[in-house]
């Protein structure tokens, strides 16, 4: 028999917020999570704008009385937190939340055994390595921190969760720059479906919100600029003003369980794992293909290999970066979901958090999830001129409740590498 | 207390976040501090800004008390 994989646990750090339901709150809302970059000096930077995490030092319009700020200190000590990059410092708080959420506590050395990890990062420790080359240049190599190699690398993400939580399983990430979070759920699943694990802790974490991050986006013409005067209204995906993304930071991570070891433990159960996809481009760098074929293919694979009929798709949380390759998706959905499309429901909540790269698809599959427990599909915000000709509902500005069973969630990266992942209520 | 004890001090606590008044001339930086071997390696790279010296990883292997650095540090400060 085929092993089924559950999700039984959600842990999000987000620019809306630390921790899972204030920023599923606060997204219901339509608010932005998108602000002025306090991070740096943004002088001479054509975008000044991004997706911070609100942190109570006051980075991202946080603040020590300010609900769902994050605090640091609060995750580990200043001696441990010298040791880490900002996006594992996110990860790790996302995977406790994550796990204290499923009340999963491997204690014995069987469970040990069988939790394994797998997150990863987009980029990984940016801010580290462009702070450590400054050093190398102007110290020279004696004084490179012993922790700059573990600090940044992008396992280390997984690493420090297994070392915190004793998880003995797979050790293992992904790297597949926007696709990433995505990409890491679905091979977790697989992982768990083969048998090597029952349970993984899964997703990505991202914090490029740094000068040579912010820099090298804009370089390669990726981020927006016209609304530097206007933060929360930068990230406006499907809309005609759209000019690019705007950056965003953290982590989400899912606990994913085999569907027998959760239902014998009493574990709730916010979705299933019904089908991955994954595919490549063979076209561009950066661009994604004019006909959006490799999308299209992660689609169709992810729902071949789940046994799932399209149409009976409810909701779709979009890649949608608010750039001009949001048109290039929806036309792939379109086509995907077939007789669906007139009646369906497409939204991207990258609208509200930024693009959180290595993040962005872990943190929009935990949306996925609890748009299929609360029944409501979020708002893409800023859209109040769509651009793009489609008879699909792309929820402006405004959550829509509606009934949703079945939900598909798309991320694509540089390099042409595309992700589907589809979920699904689980009955009873 | 001696001025180098003091600093060294100083930079234990604020590395390994340690309780101060664990941090004696006795303390171990592994068996008393909670440091791994990554740790010392910092450690050493702090003291020999701090103090504007050299320690060589062949000496930096002996230094493994608050007391060793201290010694260390100033036979290195009186040559």
């Amino acid at each position: 028999m085929v092993r089924r994989v559950v999700i039984t646990g959600l842990g999000l750090v987000s620019p809306l917020g630390n921790g899972v339901e204030i920023s599923w709150k606060r997204l219901l809302e339509g608010k932005s999570g998108a602000g002025p970059i306090t991070a740096f000096d943004t002088t001479d930077y054509a975008c000044t704008v991004a997706c911070e995490v609100p942190s109570v030092d006051g980075r991202g319009g946080g603040g020590p009385d300010i609900e769902g700020s994050f605090d640091p200190s609060l995750v580990l000590s200043n001696k441990e937190r010298r040791k880490v990059d900002d996006f594992i410092l996110y990860a790790i708080a996302a995977a406790d939340e994550a796990l204290k959420d499923a009340n999963w506590h491997p204690e014995t050395e069987e469970d040990q055994e069988r939790t394994g990890t797998m997150i990863g990062s987009g980029i990984g420790g940016l801010g580290i390595i462009a702070s450590t080359a400054l050093e190398l240049h102007e110290k020279g190599p004696k004084r490179i921190s012993p922790f700059f190699i573990p600090s940044s690398l992008i396992n280390l993400a997984s690493g420090q969760v297994s070392i915190r939580h004793g998880l003995k399983g797979p050790n293992h990430s992904v790297v597949t720059a926007c696709a990433t979070g995505a990409h890491a759920i679905g091979d977790a699943a697989r992982l768990i479906i083969y048998g090597d694990a029952d349970v993984m802790v899964a997703g990505g974490a991202e914090s490029a919100i740094v000068p040579v991050g912010i820099a090298g986006f804009i370089a390669c013409r990726a981020l927006c600029t016209s609304f530097n005067d206007a933060p929360e209204k930068a990230s406006r995906p499907y809309d005609k003003d759209r000019d690019g993304f705007v950056m965003g930071e953290g982590a989400g991570i899912v606990v994913l369980e085999e569907y027998e070891h959760a239902k014998a433990r009493g574990a709730k159960i916010y979705a299933e794992i019904l089908g991955y996809g994954l595919t490549g481009d063979a076209y561009h760098i950066t661009a994604p293909s004019e006909t959006g074929d490799g999308g299209y293919r992660a689609m169709v694979m992810a729902a071949k290999n789940g046994n799932i009929d399209p149409t009976t798709i409810d909701y779709v949380n979009s890649h949608g970066t608010s750039t001009m390759a949001d048109g290039i998706e929806l036309k792939a959905i379109e086509k995907f979901l077939g007789a669906r499309a007139a009646t369906g429901t497409v939204s991207s909540t990258k609208s509200a958090i930024g693009h959180l790269l290595g993040g962005a698809g872990a943190v929009e599959a935990i949306f996925c999830a609890l748009a299929i427990r609360d029944q409501i599909a979020p708002p893409t915000i800023n859209l109040d001129n769509p651009d793009v000709d489609t008879p699909i509902d792309l929820v402006p500005n405004k959550a829509k409740p509606m009934k949703i069973k079945t939900v598909l969630s798309n991320s694509f990266g540089f390099g042409g590498t595309n992700a589907a992942l589809i979920m699904g209520a689980v009955e009873g | 207390m001696s001025e180098v004890l003091e600093r060294v001090r100083k930079i234990v606590i604020d590395h390994l976040d340690a309780d101060p008044d664990k941090v004696t001339e006795k303390a171990s930086f592994i068996d008393d501090l909670e440091a791994d071997s990554l740790d010392i390696v910092e450690l050493v790279m702090a003291f020999e800004e701090e103090f504007d010296i050299e320690i060589p990883d062949d000496s930096a292997e002996h230094i493994l008390t608050v007391g060793d650095a201290v010694s260390y540090i100033d036979g290195k400060l009186k040559s």
